[in-house]
């Protein structure tokens, strides 16, 4: 067993993980965040999208031992004080989701984006979503969401 | 299975000398893979992601160094001059697989499709290597010797690439079967250096290693001397000269038929590549980008 001690969503975690263990393990079973989903565990879909110090990376190839002394943000993060995200919020009213698998991968990985590139255009935004495979919504109602939530959080209407 | 976490250089080339089996692990976009899919089962790994010495990159005396740890993201961000570094940056993988995944893991895992390869191999690029008593370098050529062998050492890391620091237009683009998250099916880098009057162009994914045209570059080096463009690059290259370029950087090419692509269609993709750089090559050159 290593110790490592990690920040997951703004809280300090002391823990002894197995060495093996992949981060996104450790996020659902270890600190009980079952919000990050894995769909592939060999980095194709991105359901298992969370930011380490910001950037958005999978936690499916990722040791847990490798998140020591870092900051990991989860789905479950992202809201404050009871207030969804503004990507929340925009997914919600635009139906950026049907089964919801894909969504905290789809968010994640949008906010990463967005902190990167605030007022992107369409085009960027499906690039920035290479990594995030969706099965049921054929990714139209996902780009809106993240658009109107760039105009929310730039300040600008959508 | 062990993760051996050290936090400088020195104490992780210890641990290399110690323990030669641990296998190093950067961004670990393609080791991870390997153990999720338990293709391979290390007795020990060594996590090198957070050694200040491999995550940094400089200029000095005209020449670049790039640490092995640097990110496909930060090059993007933070070398954006560099053209085709950036570029192909920007084709690996999506944005979660550029956060993690770096120069020095491409350099390690030796795919002839490596989308960095092509690029040092047009750099003409050395790879600095250390072990915890010697530092040595090799040219890009000598380090992998064949599909997926390095000349690494087990006790030895890999530091990072330096070339000279090249003044002139260049690129790196790549074919594959769809447009995000593909693995090349034949690669390019182009490098024009106006200061030694050259054309440096080596090919990815389309032979055991990288390839390297050295009869398509010494021929459109000729055509731009003959045609007086390094001199003005307004000047024009003879018609056929693209076309014979083209042909010959799809001679160089030594492809095989696999799940990605025909031979035929990969000598075809290199020809395609060849004759677009060139192309752009010119065209920025008549801008005057990449001159001072
Ligand atoms: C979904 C996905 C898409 C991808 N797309 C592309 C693509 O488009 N183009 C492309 O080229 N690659 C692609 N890859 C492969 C991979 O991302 C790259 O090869 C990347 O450069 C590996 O870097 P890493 O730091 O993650 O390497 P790691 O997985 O950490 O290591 C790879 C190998 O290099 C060795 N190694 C790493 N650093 C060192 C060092 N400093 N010294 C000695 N040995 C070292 C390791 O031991 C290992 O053998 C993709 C991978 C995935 C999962
Ligand atoms: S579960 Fe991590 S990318 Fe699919
Ligand atoms: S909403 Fe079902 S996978 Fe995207």
């Amino acid at each position: 067993m290593t110790r490592i001690e990690v920040t997951v969503n703004g809280v300090r975690r002391d823990a002894e993980v197995e060495p093996r263990q992949l981060l996104v393990y450790f996020l659902r079973e270890t600190v009980g965040l079952t919000g990050t989903n894995v769909g592939c565990d060999t980095s194709s879909c991105g359901a298992c999208t969370v930011l380490l110090d910001g950037e958005s990376v999978k936690s499916c190839t990722l040791l847990a031992v490798q998140s020591d002394g870092r900051e990991v943000t989860t789905i479950e993060g992202m809201a404050s004080d009871g207030e969804f995200h503004p990507l929340q919020e925009a997914f919600h009213r635009n139906h950026g989701l049907q089964c919801g698998y894909c969504t905290p991968g789809m968010i994640m990985a949008a906010a990463s984006f967005l902190h990167e590139n605030p007022t992107p255009t369409e085009e960027q935004v499906r690039e920035a979503l290479e990594g995030n495979l969706c099965r049921c919504t054929g990714y139209q109602n996902i780009v809106k969401s993240i658009l109107d939530a760039a105009g929310q959080m730039s300040g600008v209407k959508a | 299975m062990d993760v051996l976490l050290p936090r400088t250089l020195e104490e992780a080339l210890e641990m290399k000398a110690a323990k030669p089996e641990a296998l190093p692990i950067a961004g670990g976009t393609d080791v991870m893979v390997e153990l999720n899919f338990d293709l391979h089962r290390p007795e020990a790994l060594i996590d090198i992601c957070r050694l200040p010495e491999l995550r940094e990159w400089k200029r000095e005396n005209g020449m670049i160094f790039l640490g092995a740890g640097v990110t496909y993201g930060r090059i993007m961000r933070e070398l954006s001059e560099l053209t085709p570094l950036t570029q192909a940056s920007r084709t690996v993988g999506s944005p979660q697989i550029r956060n993690r995944g770096t120069v020095g893991g491409n350099l390690g895992t030796g795919s002839p499709a490596g989308d960095a390869l092509p690029v040092l191999a047009a750099y003409d690029a050395e790879i600095e290597l250390a072990s915890a008593n010697r530092a040595r370098s090799v040219r890009w050529n000598e380090f992998h010797v064949g599909v997926k062998k390095t000349a690494l050492e087990p006790d030895e890391l890999i530091l990072g690439a330096r070339w000279r620091a090249v003044r002139g237009p260049g690129s790196f683009s790549k074919i594959g079967t769809r447009n995000a998250m593909v693995i090349s099916v034949a690669g390019l880098c182009l490098v024009m250096d106006d200061d030694a009057r050259a054309v440096r162009v080596a090919l990815g994914s389309v032979g055991p290693t990288v390839l390297r045209a050295s009869e398509a570059e010494t021929f459109v080096a000729e055509e731009l001397t003959r045609s007086g463009n390094w001199d003005d690059p307004g000047a024009d290259l003879p018609v056929d000269a693209m076309g014979a370029f083209a042909e010959r950087v799809a001679a160089a090419a030594r492809p095989i038929d696999d799940v990605r692509g025909t031979a035929a269609y990969r000598r075809h993709a290199c020809a395609v590549l060849a004759r677009r750089a060139l192309g752009w090559a010119l065209a920025a050159r008549r801008e005057g980008v990449g001159r001072p």
